[in-house]
């Protein structure tokens, strides 16, 4: 297990609702905990995954998250199962929206 | 002068007399007829063969002649060796066996699927020369020039007692290698799988083969392209999403093949529902060249689907076949004749488009699904994977993106070749690399090419869950370069694009993204497909879908 922690600027998440539950830890896959944060201009984000070695790409991937979706304001936890980027991308998207209600 | 020395031009045929005269003298055939009692087929193959031989040993992706491979293995290697094979693949262990006991000594084929570590082995070893990796249509093209076969060893369904083949929906590689064979002065021995006073139908004429042999089993069939819908992820319906948005539907791409794989079996899950939706029933995928994929049965049963014509059968789906005979390709008997060698033409000349799947791609574009200790060969993919120069006829599909590739005063049109890929495999191995194994691969095999699937400039689009990159736009070898860094997603050579470039290749439609498409990705749900297991295919085929046990879990 490795445990990573990120934090983006994001523009602000609109009218923060229930948190977001989104996906399942399974092989190749990963649950995503989405939760109002402290900050409402950053994004915060704790993973921990079975896949050591990939902190790069994590930081890639959120990165690319915060800047195209206002996710600040958010706290996000993920645990991951070696999912790959594009099922993380898919599944933050979903979580971000489940977390805004559909107002996104 | 010398006058010419008198030269026999008949050595072929009397060559196959002496051969079928040391048979009957062992009390095979002759005036016994054709039927070969199953524990005297050491004694026939070892009074046919001729060291040196090149021997023809039938199997493919489905059918395979298993017993007649195994037999072949267990001759003595001091009275059959040298032996050249042709084979369309290399499957079984016994047709290694052949090599490792010292029966054979060089290898042409197009495809070794499971057995590609084995053989990569025996490279490293010397103990095999490979002669050429060929696709399907080239070898079958070799049959008829400098590789025919001296003796072919083929499986069948049925024989009558004259020798008459029926092959069942099976027919597969049998036509073009029986063709070969008993035209050019070869023997023809055949496996079956029952002996029948009547046959259903009459597949090989009973005087282009020399002996049949009642196998103690049926011949093996391998369900290659059965994709279990419960398996297909989010990821690979919103590529398919992509691909039916972003090409299927702006082509009007009706004549088409699928490659195996979940990513296209999503596709054709996706028909009746999210591409019915788009209002493109009737306008696309009306016409194949395709196995008999369980996965196009809901396309089928809703209308999709105007004809298929297959390479060979699917486990389980003869009946469903048989049932919809305006669909496949079947005889006055009811059952399907499949024909790799027609297929395939069909797939290089009739098809507007190709969409498949890969293991690696570099930045050019090439492809490979060859990686380090694996020698896989090709199989059809090459050929239905790349633009036919000898092609004439036109077609919307084909002339649009013949005019996107050469501007619009194009005097020939273009294929589609598709290839869609998730930009990581399982292990977060990266599809997208700057170099192919199947560089250092060459280096190993002594080959005079590297075994790269499908070449760069033949891909006219890249999908990958990050979007589309339409390579006939590109203008130049740095737009290429851009346009697939451009949908490399989170890879090192993703994250090694130019931005900049990108965004331009972007704003010129060359690189879509699925917001570009209208295509919000947290719609992509397996809720769109329109069947999530395969009980689904099952109901949706009526009950006639009957899939092998290992794919039920009910």
């Amino acid at each position: 297990m490795e445990t990573l922690n990120f934090q983006f600027a994001s523009a602000p998440a609109s009218a923060a609702a229930d948190p977001a539950l989104c996906g399942v830890v399974g092989s190749g896959n990963l649950e995503i905990l989405l939760n109002a944060g402290d900050l409402p201009n950053q994004c915060v984000v704790e993973i921990k995954t079975s896949a050591r070695g990939f902190a790069e790409t994590w930081q890639a991937v959120i990165g690319a998250f915060a800047a195209a979706h206002p996710a600040g304001g958010t706290r996000i936890a993920i645990n991951d199962m070696g999912a790959t980027p594009a099922v993380v991308s898919l599944r933050l998207a979903q979580a971000l929206a489940e977390y805004q209600g559909g107002a996104q | 002068m010398n006058a010419p020395l008198p030269r026999q031009w008949d050595s072929l045929r009397q060559n196959r007399g002496r051969r079928l005269e040391r048979a009957a003298s062992l009390g095979l055939a002759g005036k016994n007829g054709k039927e070969i009692p199953v524990d005297r087929i050491i004694d026939l193959l070892e009074a046919v063969i001729q060291p040196g031989d090149r021997v023809c040993l039938e199997g493919n992706n489905q059918k395979q002649a298993d017993f007649l491979s195994e037999a072949l293995a267990d001759c003595d290697p001091a009275r059959i060796n040298h032996l050249s094979m042709v084979q369309s693949v290399l499957a079984l262990p016994s047709h290694v066996d052949l090599f490792e006991r010292g029966l054979a000594s060089r290898l042409d084929f197009s495809f070794s699927g499971p057995q590609g570590a084995r053989l990569a082995k025996l490279v490293q070893e010397q103990r095999i020369e490979i002669g050429s990796i060929h696709t399907y249509l080239e070898l079958f093209g070799r049959y008829f020039l400098d590789l025919t076969p001296n003796v072919a060893l083929i499986a069948a369904q049925a024989a009558d007692a004259e020798g008459n083949l029926y092959l069942g929906p099976n027919t597969e590689d049998t036509p073009a290698i029986v063709e070969a064979t008993a035209f050019k002065g070869g023997i023809v021995i055949a496996q079956v799988n029952e002996r029948l006073e009547k046959l259903p139908r009459v597949d090989v004429p009973a005087d282009w083969v020399d002996f049949t042999v009642l196998a103690p089993k049926p011949n093996y069939i391998e369900p290659l392209f059965t994709r279990d819908p419960a398996q297909i992820t989010e990821v690979q319906v919103l590529m398919a999403m992509m691909a039916i948005k972003g090409i299927y539907a702006e082509y009007g791409v009706t004549r088409l093949n699928h490659g195996i794989g979940f990513d296209t079996a999503a596709i054709e899950l996706l028909l009746p529902t999210y591409a019915a939706e788009l209002g493109l029933k009737g306008n696309i995928c009306t016409h194949w060249a395709l196995n008999p994929h369980p996965t196009l049965i809901p396309a089928i049963e809703s209308g999709f689907v105007e004809s298929v014509h297959c390479f060979g059968s699917e486990v389980g789906m003869d009946a469903y076949i048989s049932a919809r005979s305006d669909v496949f390709f079947t005889g006055a008997d009811g059952s399907m004749r499949s024909n790799r060698a027609f297929s395939q033409t069909a797939g290089l000349y009739a098809c507007d488009m190709f969409i498949g799947s890969t293991l690696q791609m570099d930045l050019a574009g090439n492809s490979s699904t060859a990686t380090l200790g694996r020698i896989t060969g090709f199989g059809g993919a090459p050929n239905m994977g790349s633009d036919p120069h000898g092609r004439r006829h036109a077609s919307p599909a084909w002339l649009k993106a013949g005019r996107e590739a050469y501007g619009p005063n194009a005097i020939r049109g273009r294929k589609l070749v598709v290839q869609m890929v998730e930009t990581f495999r399982e292990h977060m191995a990266p599809v997208f690399v700057e170099e192919l194994d199947a560089w250092q691969l060459q280096k190993v095999m002594g080959a005079d090419l590297p075994p790269i699937m499908i070449y760069g400039d033949d891909v006219s689009h890249i999908v990958t869950e990050e979007g589309i990159a339409n390579l006939l736009l590109c203008r130049t070898p740095e737009e290429r370069e851009q346009a697939i860094r451009g949908v490399a997603g989170f890879t090192p050579v993703g994250m090694a694009r130019d931005k900049g470039a990108v965004e331009n290749l972007r704003d010129r439609g060359i690189i879509r993204r699925p917001e570009d498409l209208g295509i919000d990705p947290r719609l992509a749900t397996r809720d769109l497909l329109a069947a999530r297991s395969v009980k689904d295919l099952v109901r949706w085929s009526g009950g006639l879908y009957a899939p092998p046990s290992r794919f039920r879990n009910w």
